[in-house]
């Protein structure tokens, strides 16, 4: 089954050192059952990691609607009081014919707090991926109102393309924590239980931050750093054009509001005149209702989305810095045991796991760039013919609504 | 701004025939000057071709021989018939400035009281919103003020009666000594500072309460049109905004484009089409400028209206102080004839006290008062037939004026509501363009 990414990725494997298959470490859960969808088993025998085969070999697949096996939704928003706290829950439903689900269908409640568990979560376990964004945890009290059925669908909205996200990607997909996020009744006591793991796993989930300092960049990686700049700063003008065009449109409305009222006050000192001055001003009234379900629209669905993705950026970004540190400490390493001179040239073991750790690391994020360009160029496509959308929805409904006496005709 | 209709719309009104003389009234006019039947045919316009064509900035010495600058405006005339029989001869022309205009206007109000007189445009820019310039000598301003002062002697030459002034006929073709013309016609000295005073009150007994609820009416036009002009200056402002900002968009799109693969060529043509919408709204506004130039026209029409109101108010308040005058001079004769006392004065007082006067004093009283009373009836007599002629010929022409304004307002409203659904389908056209781009990418 030849691929792109395969043809590199054993490029990369050309090198001197070729591990045997023990030293292959298992970098997550998920790797527990390494075989395909159809239920072939994977040769763990080359150097790439499965997951990684599996991550190539799923390309395609994304975009083949027939073939996903999981379906996730995000819905029905509702608050709970209690006497702590008041807060909301959304309703998680998965469906899927996946062997990892014991069932078919599953409906749970989740809320805010559950969600930004599992996107720790599968930072920890998953630290060669890139993790969906969430939307904003903290909102300045007193200034947005957070049971607000705007704030409340725009929030749900967002997180309902977050585990669709996830659901859609060959690796993440897999992991036992979102397993469990979309199956367990109560998430509480797993997540207890989740403490105890965490301390039992070693040195194969923690990767150094921050001790290794990397000399340069490969070029591929050091493209995608420059692209993900720019790209982050195009969208942060976008966002304030954005916001500055509702703020206009805003106080349009504003100003619309009292201009429509005074042609039906003229109408009411008028005789032959008051229908084209009532006409006049009832155009006037659905503009402004028109315009508000612009503005509203432009607010609850184009900058939100636009907001994700700065944040999906950044995500990016951070995950090309821990794929650096991670080169880094293979480098270090490297040379540390060039330094030395031994008289047995033996390449240590743990050198050898960190090779492999970066040529993971690096087909991993590939596979996961490639996929993020593909998902984000069918997003802002959706986005911004939205945008356009109702932009000729506003001026069609102003234009149907357009006062105009059939004695025009006739005159 | 399109030419005012010339015929008003089954309108009766007169059309004098016989020669207005310069400076004088329609008091002197035939009383049944309110006839039925159009005379139209008899008015200027259908003669002669009025044109304001150019402006041109000057500079002169004005009174106070100190230098100023100022526009002054090209009047052409030309007469009709000399075009229909396919002849194209050159038109007359002068050069005339706006407070020269001011002045004709000025002269029109005080010698025809009864007319709803056609208003000048604005002396200074007003309702304007950030992007027009409120100076005087912006070319936009001057621009729009040609067009208003064409509109203007139009309006004139296409009343039937102000049409045939001389002073006007003049105006048009007369270059060097109309200033001095007008002036010698001594009208400012008719003119009664009264009507200068807006909102002072006279205590009117008996007004024809026609002209009461017209001049109600007139107030509240004025304020409901100011009202609307000031807001749709303002959202001209916003909507000018909103329409700005998408440009920015261009230029964003332009340079992300720059990094992209695949989007980058849609992302650069719909920057394109975000362009084309921001400047297009330079086109719309400029287009609303005429609209709101014509509700300004009534604005100050409404003005006018007020001002032939206010004349009925200030010749009935005159009748009835002419009236009472009148009323207790003869009761003064009355007491002096037949010796009673009715009325308490300091007179009868002091004659009681003192004595009573002579029979000759007497007598040579009453025949003062009687001869008073004469031409005080006279007077009233001739003050009522005044009265009574204002009132017809006015109300005539304020009916000929309310044909004008619901013709004028109703067609300035529709070209407002096809200004408005141009204005749609533009936007329409250019976010279906930048959907079609996006749909590329």
């Amino acid at each position: 089954m030849p691929h792109p990414l395969a043809a590199s990725s054993s490029e990369e494997a050309a090198s001197e050192l070729t591990p045997s298959p023990d030293l292959l470490l298992p970098r997550s859960f998920a790797d527990k059952d390494l075989s395909l969808p159809n239920g072939t088993p994977v040769d763990t025998s080359s150097p790439a990691s499965s997951s990684s085969l599996l991550n190539r070999l799923q390309l395609d697949d994304d975009l083949d609607g027939e073939t996903r096996d999981l379906f996730v939704t995000v819905d029905d928003p509702k608050k709970h009081i209690c006497t702590m706290e008041t807060y909301i829950t959304y309703r998680v439903t998965t469906k899927t014919t996946r062997a990892e689900f014991d069932l078919p269908e599953y409906s749970v409640r989740r809320r805010y707090q559950d969600f930004d568990w599992l996107r720790n979560k599968l930072e920890e376990s998953q630290p060669t991926h890139l993790i969906p964004p969430l939307p904003e945890k903290f909102v300045m009290k007193g200034v947005v109102d957070r049971f607000s059925e705007e704030f409340v669908e725009t929030r749900r909205k967002a997180l309902d393309k977050f585990l669709k996200r996830i659901a859609d990607h060959p690796v993440l997909s897999f992991n036992e924590h979102f397993n469990v996020f979309l199956t367990a009744k109560d998430l509480n006591v797993y997540k207890k239980q989740g403490m105890a793991l965490l301390s039992k796993m070693g040195e194969s989930v923690k990767y150094v931050t921050g001790a290794y300092k990397l000399r340069s960049r490969p070029l591929e990686f050091a493209a995608i750093g420059d692209y993900l700049d720019t790209f982050v700063l195009k969208l942060g003008t976008i966002d304030r054009i954005a916001q500055r065009i509702i703020k206009e449109e805003l106080e349009y409305l504003l100003e619309l509001r009292e201009y429509g009222p005074v042609y039906s006050t003229w109408g009411g000192l008028e005789m032959e005149l008051a229908e084209p001055l009532e006409g006049v001003s009832a155009c006037i009234g659905n503009c402004c209702t028109a315009l508000e379900e612009l503005s509203d629209d432009m607010t609850e669905d184009f900058l939100p989305v636009l907001r994700e993705y700065i944040l999906y950026s950044e995500s990016m970004k951070n995950v090309l810095k821990k794929r650096d540190q991670v080169q880094a400490e293979y480098e270090a390493k490297l040379e540390a045991v060039a330094l030395k001179k031994e008289d047995r040239p033996k390449v240590p073991a743990d050198v050898e796991k960190c090779q492999d750790r970066v040529e993971c690391f690096n087909a991993d994020l590939k596979a996961d760039m490639e996929r993020w360009q593909n998902n984000k160029r069918q997003d802002f496509r959706q986005l911004l013919m939205g945008m356009a959308d109702k932009n000729i929805q506003y001026y069609e409904k102003e234009k149907n609504y357009k006062y105009l006496p059939s004695t025009l005709l006739i005159m | 701004m399109e030419r005012p209709e010339a015929e008003p719309l089954g309108a009766s009104h007169s059309c004098q025939t016989g020669e207005a003389e310069p400076g004088t009234g329609p008091a002197e006019e035939e009383p049944g000057g309110a006839a039925a039947g159009t005379m139209m045919e008899d008015c200027l316009s259908k003669k002669i071709e009025i044109t304001v064509s150019e402006a041109e900035k000057r500079t002169g010495r004005n009174a106070m021989n100190m230098q100023e600058t100022y526009t002054a405006y090209l009047i052409e005339t030309r007469a009709v018939e000399s075009q229909t029989e396919g002849q194209c001869s050159p038109p007359d022309s002068l050069w005339r400035r706006y407070s020269e205009f001011e002045l004709l206007r000025n002269y029109l109000l005080v010698n025809y009281p009864h007319i709803v007189v056609p208003p000048l445009p604005e002396k200074r820019a007003e309702f304007v919103w950030h992007k027009l310039s409120a100076d005087n000598m912006d070319p936009d301003f001057v621009e729009r003020r040609r067009i208003g002062l064409e509109n203007f002697l139009i309006r004139v030459a296409s009343h039937p009666i102000i049409c045939q002034d001389k002073i006007f006929y003049s105006f048009l073709t007369q270059e060097g000594g109309w200033k001095e013309m007008v002036n010698e016609t001594g009208f400012q000295l008719k003119a009664d500072s009264r009507l200068k005073a807006l909102n002072a009150t006279f205590r009117v007994k008996n007004p024809d309460k026609r002209f009461t609820e017209l001049k109600h009416y007139s107030d509240e036009l004025q304020s409901v049109i100011s009202h609307l002009l000031r807001v749709r200056a303002r959202v001209a402002d916003r909507l000018y905004g909103v329409y700005k900002v998408h440009g920015n968009y261009g230029r964003v799109f332009s340079e992300w484009s720059a990094i992209e693969k695949e989007m980058g060529d849609g992302l650069q043509s719909a920057g394109h089409h975000m362009d084309v919408y921001a400047g297009s709204i330079d086109d719309i506004l400029e287009e609303e400028e005429h609209y709101a130039d014509q509700l300004k026209e009534y604005l100050f029409y409404a003005e006018a209206l007020r001002a032939v109101c206010r004349k009925h108010e200030l010749m009935q308040y005159d009748l009835e102080i002419a009236a009472q005058d009148l009323a207790s001079k003869k009761q003064q004769c009355e007491e002096l004839a037949t010796g009673t006392l009715r009325t308490f004065s300091l007179k009868g007082m002091t004659s009681k006290l003192f004595g009573q006067e002579t029979p000759e004093q007497r007598e040579g009283k009453i025949k003062v008062l009687e001869e008073q009373i004469h031409e005080g009836e006279e007077q009233l007599k001739s003050k009522n037939v005044e009265s009574r002629e204002f009132v017809k010929s006015a109300w005539t022409d304020i009916e000929r004026f309310k044909e004008q304004k619901n013709h004028d307002l109703k067609e300035a409203l529709i070209s407002y509501a096809v200004m408005q659904i141009s204005m749609c389908k533009k936007g329409i056209q250019v976010w279906t363009n930048a959907k079609e781009c996006f749909s590329k990418m």
